[in-house]
Parts: C-alpha cells; structure tokens; sequence
C-alpha cells in the first residue's frame, strides 16, 4: 500500500516536469464508425416497418386519382405517386413490412431448422453426415430462384392475379406465409452447411473430447460445447442471408409470385413499373434505393460479426 | 448439500471392493482400419495399477502411448478395432460402449489432456466449465458447486481465485489454463487420472510446477495416476513404475528407479542418451537413435527395435522375445541381448568389430563404449 501511494507520489512529482504519458487504458475493440451507421439505417427501416400503421402516412392503397404519377415533392406526396395514384412514402414504408417480413422469416426458418440438420449432421457424422450432406447438396444443386418459384407456386393458394383485391386482408397474410416458407426452405442448405462444416472443425477441437472425458452427454456436448462457437459464423451468415432474400424477394415480385398487388413491397413496388421505368421514376427508384443501402448495411454488418468473433486465441 | 432423486451416475461404484488393483490391462489391442491397413498402435499391453500408485508410459511420438491411455478411457472414435480386457475394480469395461463409459468419465476415471490451449471451451467462463460436471454428475445445488469451484481452484494453485472463476480461459495464460483443466478433471473426484503428456505445451519452468502440482494432488486424494509422456526426465522420481513402450508393445517395465539404475533394453538406453547432459561441453552432438519406428501396418518379426538397435544379433529379427522378468524381480523387459548383461556386452561387442549389425546399421566404438564402458 505504502509503496503504490509513494509511487503515485513519485509519478505525480514526474509529471510536473515531464509529461508522463498515461498508460494506455485496456479499451474494447469497437466496431467502428460505419458499422454504427450500418446499424443507424437498419434500425430505422425496421423501425419504421414496425410503426407503419401508427405513422402519419396515406393508406398505401389510396388511389389518389387526381394526381397519378406524380413526381417528387408534389403537395401532399413527399415522393410522388405511382400510376395508380398511390403514395410512394407511403406505399415504400409499408412495402418495408412486407419486404422484412419474408427476409427476417425466411432466415429464422433457415437458421432453426437449417442450423440444427448442419449441427446435428457435422456431429454425429458418418452415416448420418451423408445423408443429411447429400439432401443439402441436392437442394442446393437446384437455381434458388427456380427452387423458390417452384415452391411458392406450389405452396400457393390459388391466386387470381386480377380479382386479388376481393381476397382481403386474409389472402396476403397467407401469401406471405406461403413467401416465407419457401424461401426458409430455399436457405435450409445454405445456413446447414455453413454450420455443419463449422460444427466439424469445432467438434475436433480438444474440449470437445475433454468434455467427453468428463462423462457429458452428446447433446449436451453438441449444444453447450460445440453450438455457442458456431453461433457467430451462424449470425454471420444469416446476415448476409436476410440481404440475400430481400433481392430474391424482388425477383419473385417480377414474376408476380410475392406479395400480390394492391399489397406492397420493396418487390412489387419495382415491378409494378418495370414495363416503363422512365415514366415515373421515382415509383421504382425509391425501393431500389432502399434494397440498396439496406443489403450494403446487412453485408458490411455480417463482415464485422465475422471478423469481430474471429479473434479467439489468435489474437491473444 | 442438496440432492435431488435424479440418477445418481455413482451408485454403482458405492460397493467396489477395495482390495486388489484398480486397474488391470491385459493383452489391450488398439488398431485403426486405414486404407493401407491396420495400424496397430497399441499391440498387446499388459500392466495393472494399485490405488494411489503412479505409472509412467514413456515412449517417442507414434509409440501408442496416447491412444493407449484413450482406449483404456474409452475415448477412441467407433472406427477402432479394440482387443484385450480393461478391468476396472474388478468390472471389464474393455469393450464398454459410450454409454456405460459415461458413468466412468469423470467419477471414476479422468484425463488432462495435452494442450491447455484448446481443452478448454474458448466461449463458456472457467468457473462454469468446472460446476457443469460437479452439478452434472454429483447432482449438487449451484451453491454448493460454485463453492466447490472455488476450492477447487484455490487446491490447484490459481490466485485470485474468485476473480478466475469469472473470466473466460483467453484471459488464463498457459500454466493457469493447464491448473484449470486439472480442477477439472478432478472436480468429481476421480479415483484414477490420465495425464497425457500433460506439460507438453508448457514452458520448462511451468512444466515442473505443473507435475509438482499434480503428484501432490495424487498424493493427498490417494488417486492412481497414469503419467503418458516422451521425456524420461518428467517421470524420474516422480512415478512408482515406469513402462517404455515402442511401436505400440510395452519394451521395459520396472520400478522407476531400477529402471534408470539398471536400464536393460536398448531402447531405454537409447532414450536416456539422448537427453542433453549439464556436465557435457557445449557443442557436444546430441545422441539421437538412427532410423525411423517401423510401420506400424506391417510390424516386422523380430524384435520391433531390432533395425535401430546397436545390440541387434540375427536372433532379433527372427524371434520376439518375449517381456518377462529376468535377474531383477519386477523388472521386465522385452530383450535377447539386455544392456548390462554379459550377453549384451557381447552382442554389442561382436557388432562393433564387425562395424555393423546384422541389419546394417553401422556401430561406432564410441557409442558403446559410453554404456557399457567396455573400450575405454
């Protein structure tokens, strides 16, 4: 005690005359600038998408049919309308619900049922390795889009692309069920290999074994040892699988298989004016870049998970 | 301490006779199928284990002295072919399944592995990885486990013991993470424990505390303690016995300190030239044993070290001898022509005026006249 008060004497009296630099304080590595904006954006879209029905906003179905088509900032239309009339703020924030709805969803499926099939497959191994292994690759040998357009087209209920309006609130719930389920079933492989091939290399690992040697069970094995050190390759992936849905979200719009008209989203809302985009720009333009930033947002956020967690021994 | 009406993994163990060996390995084979064949890394081993006793099984790298201690465990993947019995207070566990075996790891029988590195889980504190088993196996309260944690922790010489308990094993440097894994293995009290090569991955100043440590804990819990290394120097004064083993098959067998007084099989000796000696000068080329193990998918004939062996004599490729004991009582080995016996002497002495052995390994006077003093 006595020695440590002398030495702060001592330290104090030295920094009188020379600057004692401080020693440098045992910081947290953060995660730096962009990934806060990264964070910023994705939590005010999914905000936004939440609050959608308690914002002061038009009803996204409005046919405003006195100015369809309007450009931005026009009275009463911050970003102009569709050719229907509609407000495209309005119809954008909305289409935000629909768009996350099936991205987050379609990843939760993945990642539940996908990562536990690549858990327990990279595990046990052996025989039950490969025949999970190979039901992967057979899913994964299919276009994912074909795949998600055969789905849905299948799961569907019958949909009659004209008279989709009478069908009522209930049919778009159902649709975006129907979205949701084959898209999760389209990123099954994917997130089961990713954590199959990660629950391999983690299940070699010696405490693995130790674990073992101290008489755990498998499954307590497989969900205390081995899933928490696969967790961040998982979140990492899934990730970089939401932005990877809401793209194909707007490729099944194209081929009228996601959310239906007069519904919105990101998809539809491009579509809807694909046939000609220089009429009104704005109605395809302001989703597009909303897809942008939010897909540049989820990549960069699933590099920073990735390089976060990589550190481990290796860094010590 | 409460206890819950769960499974308690340690019933069956409550009227285990007391008397006679805890462990008696017999003929254990251990073989894995590779696509060139089977490797044979464990081939016919033999040696029992009174309570609170240790045993040293020294050998180079490849020698089966790992998977020996890991098939005795049980702790091999199925793709093994195992032989011999392992009888356990009497019970055979030589062909256990998993299952079975999980009342044994922990409770009965435990292991320090080799790199403190990676036996720990990076992403669970170190005070957690210890109360899982206790709370596991022993069915105590959290109370009770943490409190045993703590103990345990102080026993095996972490300071600041509570603060550890709290910290993730990135924040432990090597020694401290080799304590951890040792309270570990211990926390269920173990009647028997494995240490493989368990200073390996240390620094020489840690390696002693480490094996000081561990023969102090084996001394005070009155555990039997397998101590698997390749340095003779880690087991001198530390083990009752000592079993040198090479290409899968125990060589010599003998209490420590006949086994350094009276070293019999070449390869000991070989062993123990190739530690660097204080009193040589600098510079002095280090021993090494010419030539490489045998292939352990097609071990030869004779004697297994008969090619790199300076006594070797056509007999040793032709016939195994077998491993008994011979002038000294307990002290067994695996050899024809043993070092110290007139029948060595001899043996080497014919190969150094030949130059060579029957095999063709070329034989220099010097390097007999360092054992067996015979060319002075």
């Amino acid at each position: 005690m006595l020695e440590s008060a002398e030495f702060q004497a001592d330290s104090v009296h030295a920094g009188a005359e020379v600057a004692v630099e401080a020693p440098p304080a045992f910081k947290k590595k953060g995660i730096g600038v962009v990934s806060w904006i990264a964070i910023g954006w994705l939590g005010l879209i999914t905000s936004l998408a939440i609050l959608a029905p308690y914002l002061p906003i038009k009803d996204p179905q409005f046919a405003d049919f006195a100015r369809p088509s309007a450009g931005f900032f026009t009275p009463g239309h911050l970003l102009g309308t569709d050719d229907a009339g509609s407000d495209v703020l309005s119809r954008a924030i909305w289409g935000a619900r629909s768009s996350l709805a099936i991205a987050i969803g379609a990843v939760l499926v993945g990642v539940v049922v996908g990562g536990f099939l690549g858990l327990y497959a990279g595990f046990r191994g052996k025989k039950t390795d490969t025949v999970l292994s190979s039901l992967f690759n057979i899913l994964l040998a299919f276009p994912q889009l074909v795949l998600a357009l055969t789905l849905v087209s299948v799961l569907a209920p019958a949909a009659a692309s004209g008279g989709s309006e009478s069908a009522g609130h209930d049919f778009y719930s159902k649709r975006l069920f129907t979205v949701i389920i084959a898209v999760g079933i389209v990123s099954i492989p994917i997130l089961a290999r990713i954590t199959r091939a990660n629950t391999l290399a983690w299940s070699q690992r010696e405490f693995v074994m130790a674990a073992r040697a101290q008489g755990a069970k498998d499954r307590r094995v497989m969900f205390r040892d081995v899933l928490p050190n696969v967790l961040p390759a998982i979140l990492s992936i899934a990730l970089l699988g939401v932005a990877i849905v809401i793209v194909l979200e707007g490729a099944l719009a194209i081929f009228g298989l996601s959310i239906p008209l007069p519904y919105a989203s990101w998809g539809n809302m491009i579509n809807s004016q694909i046939s000609q985009l220089d009429a009104a720009p704005q109605v395809w333009l302001v989703p597009s870049i909303l897809i942008v930033f939010t897909v540049l947002s989820l990549n960069y956020l699933g590099d920073v998970v990735r390089s976060h967690f990589d550190v481990r021994e290796s860094a010590i | 301490m409460r206890l819950r009406k769960r499974r308690a993994t340690t019933d069956r163990f409550a009227d285990a006779p007391l008397d006679g060996a805890l462990l008696d390995v017999d003929e254990i084979k251990t073989g894995f199928k590779t696509e060139r064949g089977l490797v044979r890394a464990v081939d016919g081993v033999s040696f029992s284990l009174e309570r609170g006793k240790t045993v040293g099984i020294v050998g180079h790298s490849g020698c089966g002295k790992s998977v020996l201690s890991r098939s005795i465990m049980g702790l091999l993947p199925s793709n093994v072919v195992r032989g011999g019995s392992v009888k356990f207070e009497g019970v055979e566990i030589g062909q256990a399944t998993s299952n079975v075996m999980r009342s044994y790891w922990g409770t009965q029988m435990s292991m320090v592995f080799q790199d403190p590195m990676t036996s720990l889980n990076p992403v669970m504190k170190v005070g957690k990885q210890i109360t899982e088993s206790l709370r596991y196996h022993l069915d105590v309260s959290k109370e009770y486990a943490d409190e045993t944690a703590l103990a345990l922790l102080k026993s095996v010489g972490i300071p600041e013991a509570e603060r550890r308990l709290h910290e993730y094993p990135h924040q432990l440097s090597g020694g401290m993470r080799q304590r951890v894994m040792i309270a570990i293995a211990l926390a269920c009290g173990p009647k028997m424990l494995f240490a493989d090569e368990p200073t390996t991955a240390l620094d020489v100043t840690v390696q002693a505390q480490i094996l000081d440590l561990l023969q102090q804990l084996q001394r005070e819990r009155f555990m039997a303690m397998v101590l698997v290394t390749h340095d003779l120097g880690v087991v001198a004064g530390r083990t009752d016995d000592i079993a040198v083993m090479y290409a899968g098959r125990i060589v010599e067998k003998a209490p420590t300190r006949s086994l350094f007084a009276h070293t019999r099989h070449p390869y000991t000796e070989a062993l123990l030239k190739s530690i660097p000696k204080l009193a040589q000068p600098s510079h002095t080329r280090l021993e090494a044993i010419t030539g490489r193990p045998p292939d352990l998918t097609q071990p030869p004939k004779g004697c297994k070290f008969a090619p790199r062996c300076p006594y070797a004599q056509a007999r040793c490729l032709e016939e195994e001898p077998p491993l008994i004991d011979h002038d000294i009582p307990g002290h067994a080995f695996r050899c024809w022509f043993p070092v110290g016996t007139d029948a060595g002497r001899a043996a080497l002495e014919k190969n150094v005026a030949a130059g060579e052995t029957v095999t063709g390994l070329p034989v220099k006077a010097e390097a007999g006249a360092l054992t067996t003093g015979l060319i002075a």
